[in-house]
């Protein structure tokens, strides 16, 4: 590995880190915008024109908060609980292809920090372990309604994660590739993976709420009921991680779902404009975080109309509803995918 | 027998598949929200912006002088009858010689108190009083961190003599009848 591409790389690790912090610090007050605009109301505007330094408030309020460990709390565990849900978090971004090659004094970067040939997994693996950040938060703060918060935590990611899963794999089978990368190179231009997998992607997003702990599928946290379910007892800025993590995980969800089945940084006529390789390598980066923000928006639109599920219907929609729609879209994937072979074997 | 013709009979019908995946349902609940996106804020900015008041807006009490300068009330307690919230005490004294510029009648209220957070802004006080002693301006009462606060006096009742408060607005219906 050249001297070169280990500075590129840092610092492609550096700037991802912080865009992705940003955004996610930039979603809270996307968030309470969207919110208001949907209630018929103005929102946070008194931080600065428009409230834009409303994130830097409340970063600021979270630091300076009193840090409260509960006596009867397992100190360690109830650190480690924010920490691992933080880690987790940002761990994901790794293998999310933000952009084609720059070409740069004739040498080819690119912006993916680094191509894993089992991305696709890979991120599975990460985001599985980022509910023991809940389950351990919960559970280490002794705290009933922590506990009952984990519980449903992790009642829900098992249930989801499974048609998740099934969901990819049919997107597998078209593909034939578990990297990432690979995937968004097969979409280009407009050949789209959502015009292959429409079924797919629809499983695969309900999926993504419910791993998000998004509303519709908030309750693992829900106020109502819980009072702030797994992190009722956190205060200051371990409450600030936990809340954090949440909208780096939305906006990892959002860069997924819009890599995997939205042509990640392709866009139609991309090869037709007549511009420089770097030119629409940035100009793609720039779609793809065009893609990424319309489904954050999504998120928080979903969040503003849906009242939440009961949870034997959570159970009953994952269980019944959403993984015989994922098996059955194996099966038809399958069968078009097989369709020659199958016509022979049949009519021979 | 049958009130009204609003019943609704309710069904306990099983969901169809298509109702339990929940999506025409959510689809139709996300056009209205998108529908509300785009309204105008009902928001009123509060302290840059205030709501038109009415000029014979019910608020804050004031107790009239007349044209000497001189109290018109003569603590005859007909405002603290009629007060339904029970906001308004007050104590009676007798006025001395050399007073005269002070208090129009021989008796005069020495406290005068009206409870801000008790009083509900009917104007019965207003309606009652023989004298034209006591109206409500279109003022509003501030928020205070102190209940004690609350409890207006004479001190904040009694309109400056330099500084009258203009209260014709609410006393058209009394010069329509002299008229």
């Amino acid at each position: 590995m050249g001297i070169e591409l280990l500075i590129f790389k840092s610092i492609l690790v550096l700037v991802v880190f912080t865009i992705t912090l940003t955004i996610a610090a930039y979603s809270t007050y996307g968030e309470r915008k969207i919110a208001a605009f949907l209630q018929d109301r103005i929102g946070p505007n008194r931080a600065g024109p428009f409230g834009i330094f409303q994130p830097v408030a409340d970063g600021g309020k979270m630091f300076l908060k009193e840090e409260i460990i509960p006596a009867d709390a397992s100190a360690f565990l109830f650190v480690l609980g924010p920490s691992l849900a933080m880690l987790t978090a940002l761990m994901t971004g790794v293998v999310i292809p933000w952009g084609d090659t720059l070409t740069l004094n004739g040498v080819e970067y690119s912006l993916q920090i680094t191509d894993l040939n089992i991305g696709v997994l890979y991120i599975f693996g990460v985001v599985s372990f980022g509910v023991y950040g809940i389950m351990i938060g919960g559970w280490s703060s002794n705290n009933k309604f922590s506990l009952l918060g984990a519980i449903r935590a992790s009642a829900q990611m098992i249930s989801y994660e499974l048609a998740m899963g099934l969901s990819i794999v049919a997107l597998i089978m078209t593909t034939g590739t578990l990297s990432i990368k690979e995937i968004v190179d097969q979409q280009a231009t407009w050949h789209w993976n959502i015009l292959y997998q429409p079924l797919g992607f629809l499983i695969f997003m309900i999926c993504a709420f419910a791993e998000c702990n998004r509303a519709p599928f908030d309750l693992a946290e829900c106020e109502t009921e819980l009072v702030g379910g797994y992190h009722t007892e956190y205060s200051s800025m371990k409450l600030g991680f936990y809340l954090f993590a949440e909208y780096i995980n939305m906006f990892i969800s959002s860069a997924l779902m819009a890599s995997l089945y939205f042509g990640g940084y392709n866009f139609p006529f991309m090869n037709s404009l007549g511009l420089d390789q770097n030119m629409v390598t940035i100009l793609g980066t720039v779609v793809f975080f065009g893609k990424v923000f319309f489904f954050i928006f999504f998120f928080m639109w979903i969040r503003w109309t849906i009242p939440r599920f009961r949870y034997d219907q959570l159970m009953r929609l994952g269980w019944q509803s959403l993984i015989p729609l994922a098996i059955l879209n194996i099966l038809l994937t399958g069968i078009f995918t097989m369709r020659e072979e199958l016509k022979n074997w049949l009519f021979n | 027998m049958q009130l009204t013709n609003r019943s609704k009979v309710v069904s306990n019908k099983k969901m169809s598949f298509a109702e339990k995946l929940y999506l025409p349902a959510i689809v139709k609940g996300l056009a209205i929200t998108m529908s509300h996106f785009f309204r105008k804020p009902a928001t009123i900015s509060y302290p840059e912006e205030q709501r038109y008041i009415a000029p014979v807006w019910r608020g804050k009490h004031v107790l009239k002088r007349d044209a000497n300068g001189a109290e018109n009330c003569t603590a005859c307690g007909l405002c603290a009858v009629a007060c339904p919230a029970e906001a308004i005490t007050m104590t009676a004294a007798e006025r001395k010689p050399g007073e005269e510029h002070m208090y129009r009648e021989e008796k005069y209220a020495a406290v005068y108190e009206i409870n801000m957070l008790r009083c509900i802004f009917c104007g019965l006080c207003e309606e009652a009083c023989p004298k034209e002693a006591i109206f409500l301006t279109p003022e509003l009462v501030p928020s205070y961190l102190n209940r004690d606060e609350f409890i207006y006096g004479k001190d904040k009742l009694v309109e400056p003599i330099d500084k009258r408060v203009d209260i014709t607005q609410r006393q058209k219906h009394l010069v329509e009848k002299k008229q």
